[in-house]
C-alpha cells in the first residue's frame, strides 16, 4: 500500500547521473526545463526531447520507474490534453455534440502534452539519482549567495533536510497506524465525503501527534548537540566539481541556447 | 486439540522487483493450537513481527499458504472480516489512540462490529476492568493526558474489547516498569482463561518466556530455527546465544552455579525452581 516505492525517491545506483555533483543536477535540470519550456518549433523540440532521453538512458535507472512518474501524473496530462483539444478556437476537425475540436486545437493540445511529458521526466531525475541530503546541500550551495540579500540559506536547506528525512519515517508510521487501526475494524475508503473524511481521523490523530512529539525530540536532540546552524559550519562531504560536471553544464546550456537560437531561425 | 493457526511453507518478500527486495520471511512452517499459550522470539529483524502480521491478514504470503480460524488468507472477501477474531496489539499501541476519552477509544472495534450501544459500553467496561482501569474514569479522561503504561492499558484494551479467539501481542512489556510487566501479562493470562482465546506473544523477555509460555518457535533471520516447549528451547543454550538470544535469569544463574561445581538442575527456568534449587544447595552445604 504506502510500502515500496514512493514518487520521486532516491534509487541508488551508479551511473554517470548518479555520480554527478548534486550542483550540476539541479542546475542542468534548470536549463533543460527552460529549453522544454522554450521551444517554439520541431528542431526545438527535437533537441530538448534529445537531451531528456539522454539523461534518462545515462541514468540507468528501470524503465518502470521512469515511466511511474509519468504514470502518477496522467490524470494531469489527460486534463490538459482535453482543454486545450476543445477550447483552442480555428479550423473546425469534428465536433462532438457541444464540443467542437479545431485544427489548431489538436496541435497545441499535442504540443503541451509534450512538452509536460518531458518536464516530468527530467524533474523528477534529480531526486531519482541524487540522495536527498547531498540534493539540499547541492541547493544550499546554490543559494548561499543570496545570503547577503538576508535569504537564510543554511537555515532553508537544513528545514528542507529535515523534511525530506522524516518523509519515510512518517510514511512507515502511517502504515502502522493503518494497520493497527484497520485490526480494529477501520475502513478508510468507504462512504461519502463527510465519513470518509470522519473516517480519516484514527489515522491522522496519532500521526499529527507522533509528528509533533518527533519535532520535539529532534529540536531537543539538536540543542543538547549545541547546534548552531549556518556560521562557519564544514562538511564532511565537500562538493567538488569533476570533469564530468563541466561537461554535462556545458551540454545542457549549448542545447538550452540552441533551442532559443532556434525561436529566432 | 486442533489446530487454530496452520502454516505452510511461508515465504514474504518485500518490494518484489525493486532495489529494495527484502525476503522477510523464508519457507516457514508452523502449527499453533487452539487455547495455547504461543511465544515467537528471535532478534532484532529476525522477522517476528512480519509473521504476526500474516494472523490477520494484514500482509498475505508472496509463496505459501496462511490458515487462520480454517479461512485461507489469500481470500480477499474473508480476510477483511479476520480482525473479528484476531485481536492484534502492535508495538507501542499507546501510539495510535486517537479519541477524545478513552471509554470512545476503546468503543472504537467494537462499534466498528457493529453491536449496539449497550453491547459496546458492557465489552469497554469489561476490556477496561480487565487491564486494571477503571471504566467510569475512562470516560472522562482524555488518553493524550495520561502516562505512558497507562495509556499502553488503554490501547490494549480497546483490542481485548473485540473479544478475539486469537490474541497477538507485539512486544506489549517493552518499556514498561517491572511492575506494569508483570501485571500486564496477569491480565493477559486472565483473558485467556476467561475467553480460552489462543494468545501470541512476540517478546525479547525471557523471563516472560519462561514463565508464560507453553510452545515457543524461534525466528533467526526470517527463518524458524527452533520450535518446542521453553524447557525445550532454553536446553540449547549455545544455539540461543549464536544468534544472539539469551536464557532466563534463573537459568543463567543456575549454569554459572554448574560451572562452579556445584550440583544444581539446569533446566531451571522460573525464579520459584531456581529458590528450590538454591534451598537444596544451601541446605547440603549448612548440614
Amino acid at each position: 500500500m504506502l510500502s515500496g516505492i514512493s514518487l520521486g525517491q532516491y534509487i541508488p545506483g551508479d551511473s554517470l547521473l548518479h555520480r554527478l555533483d548534486p550542483r550540476t543536477k539541479v542546475i542542468g535540470v534548470l536549463a533543460a526545463a527552460v529549453s522544454i519550456l522554450a521551444f517554439a518549433n520541431w528542431q526545438g523540440f527535437l533537441l530538448a526531447a534529445l537531451l531528456t532521453l539522454t539523461a534518462l538512458l545515462v541514468s540507468k535507472l528501470p524503465p518502470g520507474i521512469i515511466l511511474g512518474s509519468l504514470k502518477s501524473l496522467w490524470l494531469l496530462l489527460v486534463i490538459t490534453f482535453l482543454l486545450q483539444a476543445f477550447l483552442t478556437p480555428g479550423t473546425l476537425l469534428a465536433v462532438l455534440g457541444p464540443l467542437k475540436i479545431s485544427r489548431e486545437g489538436m496541435f497545441a493540445a499535442v504540443e503541451i502534452v509534450l512538452r509536460l511529458a518531458l518536464l516530468i521526466l527530467i524533474a523528477f531525475l534529480p531526486t531519482l539519482t541524487t540522495p536527498p541530503i547531498k540534493l539540499t546541500a547541492g541547493l544550499e550551495s546554490i543559494i548561499s549567495p543570496l545570503r547577503r540579500l538576508g535569504v537564510p540559506a543554511h537555515e532553508l536547506a537544513m528545514m528542507m533536510t529535515l523534511a525530506l528525512r522524516f518523509i519515510p519515517t512518517l510514511l512507515q508510521e502511517a502504515e502502522v497506524v493503518i494497520s493497527a487501526q484497520r485490526s480494529r475494524g477501520a475502513g478508510f475508503t468507504t462512504g461519502s465525503p463527510a465519513r470518509w473524511a470522519r473516517s480519516l481521523l484514527p489515522l491522522f490523530v496519532p500521526l499529527f501527534a507522533g509528528a509533533l512529539r518527533r519535532a520535539n525530540d529532534l529540536a531537543v536532540a539538536m540543542e543538547s548537540r549545541c547546534y548552531r546552524g549556518g556560521a562557519n559550519r564544514t562538511r564532511m562531504n565537500a562538493l567538488k566539481f569533476s570533469a564530468a560536471d563541466y561537461v554535462v553544464i556545458g551540454v545542457t546550456m549549448a542545447v538550452l541556447a540552441g533551442v532559443i537560437a532556434l525561436r529566432f531561425v | 486439540m486442533s489446530s487454530i493457526i496452520e502454516i505452510v511453507q511461508l515465504t514474504h518478500i518485500y518490494s518484489p522487483g525493486t532495489p529494495f527486495q527484502v525476503t522477510s520471511l523464508d519457507s516457514i512452517s508452523l502449527d499453533i493450537k487452539k487455547g495455547v499459550f504461543f511465544a515467537i522470539i528471535g532478534s532484532t529483524g529476525s522477522g517476528k513481527s512480519t509473521l504476526v502480521r500474516h494472523f490477520n491478514g494484514l500482509l498475505t504470503p508472496t509463496a505459501g499458504k496462511v490458515r487462520v480460524c480454517g479461512i485461507d488468507t489469500a481470500d480477499k472477501r474473508q480476510r477483511r472480516n479476520l480482525w473479528r477474531s484476531v485481536g492484534l496489539v502492535f508495538q507501542q499501541p499507546e501510539q495510535q489512540l486517537f479519541e477524545e476519552t478513552v471509554f470512545a477509544d476503546v468503543a472504537f472495534g467494537p462499534r466498528n462490529m457493529g453491536l449496539t450501544e449497550a453491547e459496546v459500553t458492557e465489552r469497554v467496561h469489561e476490556a477496561l476492568r480487565l487491564v486494571g482501569l477503571d471504566p467510569l474514569a475512562a470516560s472522562r479522561m482524555s488518553p493524550f493526558h495520561l502516562s505512558g503504561g497507562v495509556r499502553r492499558k488503554a490501547a490494549i484494551a480497546g483490542v481485548l474489547a473485540l473479544r478475539p479467539q486469537i490474541l497477538i501481542l507485539d512486544e506489549p512489556t517493552a518499556g514498561l516498569d517491572p511492575q506494569g510487566k508483570r501485571q500486564l501479562m496477569e491480565h493477559v493470562e486472565e483473558f485467556r482463561r476467561r475467553e480460552g482465546a489462543t494468545i501470541i506473544l512476540v517478546t525479547h523477555d525471557m523471563e516472560e518466556v519462561a514463565l508464560m509460555a507453553e510452545r515457543v518457535a524461534v525466528l533467526n533471520r526470517g527463518r524458524l530455527v527452533m520450535e518446542g516447549s521453553p524447557r525445550e528451547i532454553f536446553s540449547r543454550a549455545a544455539e540461543l546465544t549464536a544468534i544472539g538470544l539469551d536464557l532466563p535469569a534463573p537459568a543463567r544463574l543456575m549454569r554459572q552455579l554448574r560451572l562452579l561445581g556445584k550440583p544444581v538442575r539446569t533446566d531451571v527456568l522460573t525464579v520459584a525452581e531456581a529458590e528450590e534449587e538454591i534451598a537444596v544447595l544451601l541446605g547440603e552445604t549448612l548440614c
